[in-house]
């Protein structure tokens, strides 16, 4: 009986209303941790998943043998490989793409790979204006790979003795 | 101007008339589109910093220009017509919404001399014109042709024309204290500092009166007409560009509206609070936002009230608080301490 | 006298607006239209009383009928499904009966409009400062007091037939009551149980669990 005075009275007080407000009024004055992109980016781990990137070995030969692993292990099926024999006999890709509107950023691909050959990138502020602008092909796939190729080589030395 | 008398000859004093008019209206419509716009503005950021967000900070210094930006959008957008809407009465409802937002300016005094229209029953026009407010909403929402937007008008109807009564009550109290329905009258028998304002002797009506007015404008937590999680967008979901834009002037302009009135009716208006101050203007616009900035807090504050217990709250609580305030009001100014209540 | 023409103009002007659209409240087929024809009329009256300076009047009317009635009116007929043909069915059947009905309303009306008492009255200059809503209220609770109580005792009475007549009971299904849920407070439903937690975990002894599996 008694609790349920105090109750009624409580809720004609408002005073569960005032506490909600002096909760927001404290969040008022406290210090904002929005992010102002463009100028401010948050912290990337070196095992950040972005666009992908085919790379080369430092004498400028592509890495990637054709064993087509990862296209077999792409869960989204969004990649696909063409390949054939160049002249001095080795297998190489004549067809590498990835349709990045399929991609779902697992990073199997890059686990799959034998030769470090394809790998992600912390890139991820890229887009397409048109829908197969997302669809990458193998010659851009390499020139990604060839812009970033000094952030890959030193995120993959960092990681080097988990992998 | 001499030319211009002798041009119209014997019409000239109504026509004299007729454009004053015009021109005051222009200087508080025009006043009050910027107050709104702004309102938009201060509403994202008072929230967003209340959400430990900054708010819209792109558009001109700390986003200052994103009013003009978000007009500019809406105005170049495409006023979509749904096929089977009753055309005519789906464009008739924003102009229904937005006009009693604007007519009911007219009465309001925003200092002892500047006022559009000193009525007598001032303070009943603006009850009127805030109570057919909703037909904007009731009309959208039937013409829509569309369930969820049904679905809005008729929550919307039920709770305005329920916290409509508790409103009511409340100004009740006011003009018994004040012996007049002009509003101006009613600030003029607040005089003589903070402590004579009638917040303090009709402390619950001012209560009820604020709370009825966010329903009564249908804001957060009273926002069920919209209800995104549960019935999208509510009555306007089928508006799109610049008919929408009205609506949200509406709402927006509704919400200036009961705060002044608020500020008006137990704040003194544009009586100083302490006798060294001079009165003026901007005691009233500093209560305004004061009051409006409550509207904003509750919004950052509260979670939405389920439709029942909204209609539980005004039918259950603040009618019978109201009603027992006014007795109580009634029977103190048979007293010794009627002085407080004048 | 530019100003007498002018207010006949307005006059003029809302009277054809109030009975184009009062004619159309009962001639219009859908009935939400025919509820917001209303509402125009009752606007344009609430404007011609205002001509007349009973700005009380006008306003009450706006915020009475138009804010309110009409509201719940509309509310109602839009939730209708309206059938058009099946309204206008039964138009030749009644006509007869309606018919006499309308014309000895209007009968009426024209010889009450006729009587002597109804000419029409001078207007009257109101002194500076005159109140409307003060001078009604001052008629109102002296002259007519008891004509005033009687319309709303007659109010009264009529809320709680609303109240009983809707009033179902006690309700076999189980239904919501927000009053008493607002009152629920957390020590209601929640019970907060104090458990020693446990610090070592047993080693596992698999042959045994194999048994139990």
């Amino acid at each position: 009986m008694f609790k349920q005075i105090k109750d009624t009275l409580g809720s004609l007080m408002l005073v569960e209303l005032l506490k909600g407000l002096a909760v927001t009024g404290r969040y008022f004055f406290a210090p904002k941790m929005t992010i102002r992109y463009p100028e401010e980016r948050t912290p990337q781990s070196n095992r950040f998943r972005g666009l992908h990137a085919l790379r080369r070995y430092p004498n400028g030969e592509e890495r990637c043998i054709a064993c087509k692993l990862c296209e077999a292990v792409c869960p989204a099926m969004a990649i696909t490989i063409e390949s054939e024999q160049r002249e001095d006999n080795t297998r190489r890709t004549t067809r590498y793409d990835i349709d990045l509107t399929k991609c779902i950023f697992c990073g199997l691909c890059e686990e799959s790979c034998p030769v470090d050959s394809i790998v992600e990138t912390r890139v991820f502020d890229y887009h397409g204006e048109q829908r197969g602008d997302l669809l990458y092909t193998k010659d851009m796939l390499l020139a990604v790979g060839d812009k970033h190729e000094k952030q890959i080589a030193a995120d993959r030395a960092q990681d080097k003795k988990y992998r | 101007m001499e030319y211009l008398a002798t041009l119209f000859g014997s019409y000239w004093p109504n026509i004299e008339l007729t454009a004053w008019t015009l021109m005051k209206i222009v200087a508080i419509v025009a006043p009050l589109m910027i107050g709104v716009a702004y309102l938009t503005y201060a509403e994202r950021k008072i929230i967003g910093y209340m959400q430990v967000r900054m708010g819209p900070n792109r558009v001109g210094y700390f986003g200052l220009l994103q009013p003009m930006a978000d007009g500019i959008k809406l105005l170049m957008k495409e006023i979509v017509l749904p096929t089977a809407s009753n055309k005519g009465l789906f464009l008739l409802g924003p102009v229904l919404a937005i006009a009693p937002a604007f007519a009911a300016w007219a009465v309001i005094p925003f200092d002892a001399t500047l006022v559009l229209a000193d009525i007598d029953a001032g303070l009943l026009y603006v009850l009127a014109m805030t109570s057919i407010a909703v037909y904007g909403v009731i009309i959208a929402g039937w013409a829509s042709n569309s369930k969820y937007a049904f679905l809005g008008s008729l929550r919307s109807a039920a709770q305005i024309v329920s916290y409509e009564i508790a409103m009511g009550f409340c100004l009740v109290g006011v003009l018994m204290c004040a012996n007049s329905l002009n509003l101006g009258k009613i600030v003029l028998g607040q005089e003589g500092g903070l402590l004579h304002w009638y917040f303090l002797p009709l402390f619950p009506l001012f209560i009820v009166y604020f709370i009825s007015a966010v329903a009564e404008t249908n804001r957060a937590p009273f926002d069920v007409a919209e209800g995104e999680s549960e019935i999208v967008a509510g009555f306007h979901v089928e508006y799109s560009g610049m008919a929408f834009a009205i609506f949200f002037l509406a709402e927006y302009a509704n919400i200036w509206l009961v705060c002044t009135l608020g500020a008006l009716m137990f704040l003194g208006g544009w009586l100083s609070p302490v006798s060294f101050l001079p009165d003026g203007i901007w005691w009233l616009l500093i209560k305004m936002a004061f009051l409006v900035f409550f509207f904003l807090w509750f919004r950052a504050t509260f979670p939405r009230y389920r439709y029942d217990q909204i209609m539980r709250l005004g039918w259950k609580v603040f009618i019978p608080i109201t009603i027992v305030w006014i007795v109580v009001v009634g029977g103190m100014m048979q007293t010794d301490y009627a002085h407080w209540f004048h | 006298m530019a100003d007498m023409v002018f207010t006949d103009f307005v006059f003029y002007v809302l009277a054809t607006i109030l009975l184009v659209s009062a004619l159309n409240v009962v001639t219009t087929r859908n009935p939400v239209h025919a509820a917001l024809f209303l509402v125009l009329s009752f606007f344009t009256a609430a404007g011609i009383w205002l001509l007349l300076q009973a700005e009380f009047l006008a306003i009450v009317l706006v915020l009475v009928y138009v804010g309110a009635v009409m509201v719940l009116f509309l509310f109602v007929v839009m939730m209708l499904d309206i059938n058009i043909d099946k309204i206008r069915e039964g138009f030749w059947r009644y006509l007869p009966l309606a018919g006499t009905i309308g014309t000895l309303m209007a009968v009426e009306m024209v010889m009450i409009l006729s009587n002597q008492y109804f000419v029409a009255a001078k207007s009257v200059s109101k002194p500076a400062g005159f109140s409307d809503a003060a001078a009604l209220g001052s008629v109102l609770y002296t002259d007519y007091l008891l004509p005033f109580e009687l319309a709303a005792v007659v109010l009264l009475v009529a809320i709680i037939a609303a109240i009983a007549l809707t009033l179902r009971g006690k309700r076999e299904s189980k239904s919501m009551n927000p009053a008493e849920q607002v009152v629920v407070r957390k020590e209601d439903r929640l019970r907060m149980v104090n458990m020693p937690s446990e610090h070592e975990p047993k080693p596992v002894d698999t042959a045994e669990n194999g048994e139990a599996s």
